[in-house]
């Protein structure tokens, strides 16, 4: 018999600090079999935000700079202007990339930095005991969010795949979940896409991976699974937001800047 | 024909791969491991085919398959 599933070469043997059921660790491997197709391991940076991503030193077999909060995608820019032959990836959960470091996000991607930024969106603040996050659906329960998120008071959840894609630096910017089977084999293709692009000096790509935090939300491995399935894709559809594919960026310095879909107003804005 | 072997030292029970499985051959043990969970375990083996979706699906990468070529 051959051995037709294995631990890639970029992920450590290592057991994580994760919770049971976290879908942090089949990311973690998604982008490390990535890296195995590619080759890049050997000048692979990462860049590690604040989170329970912290200890992405300790299971990729590659670089890691560890970036003040939020601060990943600013630190990777410097990382890939010092050292424009290495491969740059961050990896950044919600309440690091979507709140704290919203600036950095979209001015690095309007900048078109070459880089791969991996956002695993699972709206909470997972390591810090279940807070409301700018991701946090309305509704839903959080440590301080106790009756439900509230638009009137909190706002809507940022949809960030979607914001990013209007920015003329993005080169490629997608959604992917990885609850179901299906769902992950299509994650595995958007993820060595984003990578693709960065090999090959496209510019910016970003993938949004929608995660659970079975521990915050209060729900066992499966229910979360089935969480993100039945709450979490209707309001953060799957799919490729922007894709420059045939762009060059010899010809034209910047990404062609697609129009997003229309999105249908929410409901306070009939009353208005 | 396909086979899997579970590192049991390194499951955490949470029991992802009991639903990835169409063939319903893992279960979750009722003994415990040395991290104090219930690890998944396979039950009617000569049927898996080696289809690698409980392994795809496992946070922790502690489901190796092998398979006839």
């Amino acid at each position: 018999m051959q051995q037709v599933f294995k631990r890639p070469v970029s992920l450590k043997d290592v057991q994580t600090h994760f919770c049971p059921g976290c879908n942090h660790g089949t990311i973690h491997r998604l982008v490390a079999e990535a890296m195995d197709e590619f080759g890049v391991r050997e000048r692979t940076i990462g860049v590690a935000s604040v989170g329970c991503s912290v200890f992405l030193y300790g299971y990729f077999d590659v670089d890691v700079v560890e970036a003040p909060h939020g601060r990943a995608a600013a630190v990777a820019t410097g990382v890939k202007r010092a050292r424009p032959d290495s491969f740059v990836f961050t990896y950044q959960g919600d309440g690091d990339l979507a709140a704290i470091g919203t600036a950095e996000i979209i001015h690095a991607a309007n900048r078109g930095e070459d880089i791969t930024v991996i956002f695993v969106n699972n709206t909470t603040y997972g390591m810090t005991g279940g807070q409301m996050a700018p991701t946090t659906l309305v509704g839903q329960k959080t440590s301080t969010s106790p009756y439900g998120r509230e638009h009137a008071k909190d706002g809507s959840p940022i949809r960030m795949a979607e914001l990013l894609a209007q920015l003329g630096g993005v080169a490629f910017s997608a959604r992917v979940a990885v609850n179901t089977s299906r769902n992950l084999m299509d994650a595995k293709k958007q993820i060595k896409k984003a990578f693709r692009y960065q090999v090959e000096g496209k510019g910016f790509s970003f993938i949004e991976a929608l995660s659970t935090c079975p521990t915050a939300w209060g729900v066992t491995p499966i229910q979360a699974n089935e969480r993100v399935g039945r709450e979490l894709i209707e309001y953060f559809p799957l799919g490729i937001f922007k894709d420059t594919a045939d762009w060059n960026p010899q010809s034209s310095p910047t990404a062609p800047v697609e129009q997003p879909g229309a999105l249908p107003f929410p409901e306070f804005m009939h009353e208005i | 024909m396909g086979r899997i072997e579970i590192d049991e030292t390194r499951c955490k029970g949470c029991g992802l791969c009991t639903t990835a499985c169409h063939l319903k051959l893992i279960s979750l043990s009722k003994e415990l491991n040395v991290l104090g969970f219930t690890p998944a375990v396979t039950t009617n083996r000569e049927k898996c085919t080696g289809c690698a979706l409980c392994a795809e699906l496992c946070p922790d990468v502690a489901i190796s398959v092998f398979k006839d070529k």
